[in-house]
């Protein structure tokens, strides 16, 4: 009865099972076998039986979708009429729609190859041993939380932005707007050197590059005052330079994408820095 | 013993039939261990598995979704290959004459493309419940970097088959996603340091994509041999890589 006083929301349901520790976890899964030793059972009729109703249920809802709803097929491809839009396939729209932040280079060359490798390192980054096979969100909230930003708010909500809200010129249409191909934006973008008063080329250059050298290195300095306050330094020794210096880079660039995009979103600032070789 | 039974005992002692199969399905120990052992599809299984694994609340099945999507594409891809033609004078009407002429081929078409699309979609799910339950934690590490390179395969998979049906759609999306590859630095020609590399419009890492300076005729048979017999080829051995060590580390769970 005292639970049940306890719980009484569906808020109080997700606290409670976002506080749930890595013992209590281990205790459950014991507990639902049937005695010492016996928290194994047979694959075959167990595990195959679940796999093949699973297969079943899949292959029939591939079948009625397949019935109802048909493959698109347009007209013959002609390589002289560029469509207004021309959008990638669905699953790289967070990226073309990156390119409207970062030029081509970076938004379609050097950040996906970041997230693959970014992807790859993660088992040797994260040392934190808790958390292995079982869900838990109190014992890795950072790793948690960070996921969920690059994944779920970086990578579909832009997918679902270039998919849905972007129209002919890769104008921002809202669904219920037309699909105006004349619309008129006025370009207003100015690159940060301007804005802070800079005029030669040369200077503005410099300026440029301090202000991104400077987010790297003092980024990077404020990532480990950050992460020696809250885990200590003895944490920090146990996982060393190479594992920092990498989990910062790449966490410095994921939220590098963010301040671009609200930058140009929110500021009309294009570049940051401008050179004759790369802009970013 | 009735008709039936003594039929059936026949057939079941019958040499042919011992040859094939080597035991019955009763229910003993002894049998479901020999079930999964025996059974050359089955034996990716460990013949024991923890009580939690089984659960879909633990792996949501995603895993055995995404490898379905790739079977459905590989069995309907047979029958699209079967009308197919890689090249620019037919493609498109070859696929006309699939929707409309060929038995089912409208269905094999729409069942291949959704595959493809909800491969994509399973694969993330899968990645994301690896992730949510720390399963790439030691000793799964090396697991999770082939599962990386899965998930690009998958992308790529789904990308070279944008193309094949040659309409306004699949080149204008082929040509914008392959246009960034002229930006690299170094290997793309409006990349950064281009003219220090020496790369042009024709010689650079688009190029490569493409096989020429544009898109075209060359990249239809070049997108087709990569889509149907390179990338499944790559995938089918590294699928078998990840399911041996799956197999070898067993499914994560909560220490005991
Ligand atoms: C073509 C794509 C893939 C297929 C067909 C596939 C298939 C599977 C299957 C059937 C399992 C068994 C458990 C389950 O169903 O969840 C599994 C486990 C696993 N997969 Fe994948 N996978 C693919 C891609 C990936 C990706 C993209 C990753 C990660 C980046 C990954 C990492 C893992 C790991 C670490 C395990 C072990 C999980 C555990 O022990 O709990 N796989 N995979």
């Amino acid at each position: 009865m005292a639970e049940s006083k306890q719980i009484k929301t569906m808020v109080d349901v997700g606290k409670a099972a976002l506080q749930v520790s890595d013992g209590e976890r281990v205790e459950k899964t014991l507990l639902r076998a049937k005695g010492p030793g016996d928290d194994k059972i047979h694959t075959w009729p167990h595990l195959v039986r679940a796999e093949f109703l699973c297969f079943l249920a899949v292959l029939a809802f591939m079948l009625v979708w397949s019935l109802l709803v048909d493959a698109p097929l347009e007209q013959p491809a002609a390589p002289t009429r560029t469509p207004n839009p021309s959008k990638a396939p669905w699953y790289f729209l967070g990226l073309q729609e990156i390119l409207v932040f970062f030029d081509p280079w970076h938004a379609g060359v050097v950040l996906p190859s970041f997230i693959i490798v970014g992807l790859m390192v993660l088992p040797f980054i994260d040392i934190n041993p808790k958390g292995n096979g079982y869900f838990c969100y109190a014992d890795r909230k950072w790793e948690i939380l960070t996921f969920f930003g690059g994944f779920h708010f970086l990578w579909i909500v832009l997918i679902v932005v270039g998919t849905f809200l972007r129209g002919p010129g890769w104008n921002w249409f809202w669904p219920w707007e037309v699909w105006d191909s004349h619309k008129v934006v006025a370009m207003s973008n100015v690159d940060l050197p301007y804005l802070f008063g800079f005029r030669d080329y040369t200077l503005s250059a410099l300026f440029g590059l301090a202000v991104v050298g400077g987010y790297f290195v003092i980024g990077t300095a404020l990532m480990y005052w950050l992460i020696v306050r809250a885990k200590g330094r003895e944490f920090m020794e146990r996982w060393g330079m190479a594992r920092f210096g990498l989990a910062s880079f790449l966490f410095l660039n994921m939220i590098a994408v963010v301040i671009k995009l609200v930058m140009r979103m929110g500021f009309n600032i294009k570049y940051i820095m401008v050179t004759p070789w790369i802009n970013i | 013993m009735n008709k039936w039974e003594e039929i059936k005992q026949q057939i079941v002692e019958s040499p042919v039939w011992q040859s094939i199969f080597r035991h019955g399905y009763d229910d003993t120990p002894r049998n479901r261990v020999l079930m999964v052992s025996g059974n050359v599809w089955l034996h990716l299984h460990p013949s024991k598995v923890r009580r939690h694994g089984i659960r879909l609340k633990f792996t949501w099945c995603m895993g055995g979704i995404t490898f379905l999507m790739f079977l459905i594409t590989v069995v309907t891809g047979v029958y699209l290959m079967f009308y197919y033609r890689p090249v620019a004078e037919y493609a498109y009407a070859d696929m006309k004459y699939l929707e409309f002429d060929m038995p089912f081929g409208m269905l094999m078409r729409n069942m291949h493309r959704w595959a493809a699309h909800a491969m994509v979609i399973a694969v993330w799910l899968h990645m994301f419940r690896v992730f949510m339950t720390g399963s790439y934690k030691p000793p799964r590490e090396f697991n999770w970097v082939v599962g990386v390179i899965l998930l690009v395969l998958t992308l790529l998979l789904s990308f070279t088959g944008y193309l094949l049906p040659w309409d306004q759609l699949s080149i204008w999306a082929v040509t914008v996603g392959s246009n960034m590859a002229r930006a690299t630095p170094l290997l793309g020609h409006e990349g950064p340091f281009a003219e220090f590399a020496g790369v042009n419009a024709v010689y650079d890492a688009r190029a490569l994509i493409f096989g020429g300076g544009e898109i075209g005729p060359h990249t239809l048979l070049r997108f087709y041999i990569l889509h149907c017999i390179f990338f499944p080829l790559v995938t089918t051995l590294l699928l078998i890589v990840h399911f041996w060590r799956i197999r070898r580390d067993g499914l994560s769970g909560p220490a005991l």
